[in-house]
């Protein structure tokens, strides 16, 4: 790898800024994913950021099963991001439509729409689940890695405060 | 901008202040707003419909992923009103732990809903705090019911785990630390003068308005709505535990954030009092999979405030209607009233302040006929129908008075 690509890799890995959708969930991943941005689980501390817009975000968290309303949306917001970007299914709604599969108002999940870089199912998924899935991510956009991810550091249990 | 030129300003579904789907149409003229029409449905799954389609013990597992901070409201409500359809009535010991997560519950949503205001005022060192907080509360629901969120205790006629001697003492412990990291809270939202002079006549709710807007829970509590279906309506063990219901008079974001904070010091008074009087006996009692014919309504005071459910039962196993009326549809009227004639910067604080959960609300749904002939009625029509259908069924609404309009059409 030449020493451009490194760097970029690097860069990559080390500040993947995020924006979270939520594409019709019923809000418990959602505060899933915030709790795990919170200083319990604290997400930060891999150079992730919570970002309001998608022109500034390199992945996007989706969480539910998405709904026929905001389809369109999500598909406007994904094209909104910049390359090279990728879609994080977080719950079991976001990854095949969960518990609200068949009913009239929604699509089987997010690869229904979008092209999904991971999954992390759990109902809702848990901060520690989310973590390691966002982990795992990072990790296999080093070629090198992309074999035998499930190598990849795993998170460290978050200990519980006495 | 020249003066006297408005201007429209969407704001939506994604955006940087709410995490969840929703739309404002905001009208300004310079930095004031001069209407705001908000715009629901994004998370209309069709959860009402599914549920005809699903057992009732299906039913809880769905109803429960309504909304993921308030599910255990929602899944007691639906519980409690077939219960009454079947005619059976959870054991004592079985409410007094359906009453011990519904405080916690409380606790979680309080402390959820005190960071994001402190984020959404830019104090995001009180987001950190509540939210770590925030962690303990989550860590005992876990403990308790096997999940952090999403509780699955319910069922039919009783809840599905008990409680331990080991997990009581546990519960005590942590409350305490919840209980001292609350009064530093209080002491925050009572002493810093800069949260008190953000909050302060932001988002004003006067009391005519709140009861003439129908406002509910916390928001209706801190414009001196002295309302609370805990004490007015006993449900669970409602009715043995003895608790405050605590209003303000302040009627604006200040007032809401109080009526918080010391709600959340009622609720680890009362689930030490449940613990303390925990009664013996069976957790559940036998219930029959088939619901006979008949009706019931739920009601249930959840954290953002009284949570309805109507269940129509056919006999067999499937219920024959179920309509969810969630606190934030009743709140949300009250928003844009809150937001007339203030600026644009205090949009995200005062659509907060009502804890908005816009999953409970997305209830909403337009049935065209293909076949049949279409009609689109105006507020004014529709109003006129519900009148004379209620007049037809001996219920007399002409007199009351005439001023809920809905926002003109464009």
């Amino acid at each position: 790898m030449s020493l451009v690509k490194r760097v970029v890799l690097w860069a990559r890995q080390k500040s993947p800024w995020v924006l979270h959708f939520n594409t019709g969930a019923c809000n418990a991943c959602d505060i899933e994913i915030i709790a795990a941005l919170t200083p319990r689980y604290d997400l930060e501390r891999f150079g992730v950021q919570l970002k309001g817009t998608p022109r500034h975000a390199d992945v996007l968290l989706c969480s539910g099963p998405v709904t026929h309303q905001i389809k369109d949306r999500l598909v406007r917001i994904y094209e909104q991001m910049a390359e090279p970007k990728f879609v994080v299914a977080i719950g079991t709604c976001a990854c095949s439509g969960g518990v609200f599969q068949g009913c009239y108002n929604v699509e089987s999940g997010i690869d229904q729409v979008l092209p999904v870089a991971a999954y992390i199912p759990g109902c809702p998924a848990s901060p520690a689940a989310i973590l390691d899935g966002v982990v795992k991510l990072l990790a296999s956009l080093d070629p090198a890695n992309a074999p035998k991810a499930e190598e990849a550091p795993k998170a460290e249990d978050p200990a519980v405060p006495a | 901008m020249f003066e006297g030129e408005s201007v429209q300003v969407p704001v939506g579904p994604q955006h940087p202040a709410l995490k969840e789907p929703t739309s404002f149409m905001l009208t300004l003229q310079g930095e004031k707003i001069l209407q705001i029409a908000v715009r629901l449905g994004y998370n209309h799954r069709g959860i009402e419909k599914a549920c005809e389609e699903r057992t009732y013990v299906q039913g809880i597992y769905l109803i429960e992923r309504i909304c993921g901070i308030c599910s255990h409201s929602h899944a007691t409500c639906f519980v409690q009103a077939v219960e009454e359809i079947v005619g059976i009535q959870a054991p004592p010991r079985a409410q007094y732990i359906r009453t011990i997560v519904a405080e916690l519950e409380r606790i979680h949503s309080h402390l959820l809903w005190l960071g994001v205001a402190g984020h959404e005022v830019g104090f995001d060192t009180l987001l950190m705090y509540s939210w770590r907080d925030r962690e303990i509360v989550m860590d005992l629901l876990a403990l308790l019911t096997g999940n952090r969120v999403n509780y699955g205790i319910n069922t039919f006629g009783g809840v599905r785990r008990d409680i331990s001697p080991e997990q009581k003492a546990d519960i005590f412990t942590r409350l305490n630390a919840l209980e001292e990291r609350t009064k530093y809270y209080v002491s925050v939202a009572t002493q810093e003068t800069t949260l008190i002079n953000r909050l302060r006549n932001v988002g004003v709710l006067s009391p005519a308005d709140a009861v003439r807007m129908g406002a509910v829970g916390p928001t209706a509590r801190a414009s001196s709505v002295d309302r609370d279906i805990r004490r007015d309506d006993p449900y669970l063990a409602y009715g043995e535990i003895p608790f405050k219901v605590i209003t303000a008079d302040c009627n604006d974001v200040y007032g809401r954030t109080l009526v918080r904070v010391g709600e959340l010091m009622e609720s680890y008074k009362m689930i030490r009092h449940a613990l303390e009087h925990l009664p013996d006996g069976p957790i559940a009692v036998k219930a029959p999979r088939k619901v006979p014919a008949g009706e019931a309504l739920g009601r249930y005071e959840a954290p953002r405030g009284e949570d309805v459910h109507y269940v129509r039962g056919n006999g067999t196993e499937k219920p024959d209607r179920v309509k969810v009326r969630a606190p934030t549809l009743a709140n949300v009227q009250a928003v844009a009233k809150m937001l007339e004639d203030r600026y644009l910067a205090d949009l995200p604080i005062v659509v907060a302040a009502i804890d908005p959960c816009f999953s409970c609300t997305d209830r909403l749904t337009e049935v065209r006929r293909a076949d049949g002939p279409s009609s689109v009625l105006h507020w004014e029509q529709l109003r006129q129908y519900g009148i004379e259908w209620h007049r037809r069924h001996g219920i007399d609404f002409s007199k009351l008075n005439n001023s809920f309009r809905c926002p003109e059409d464009h």
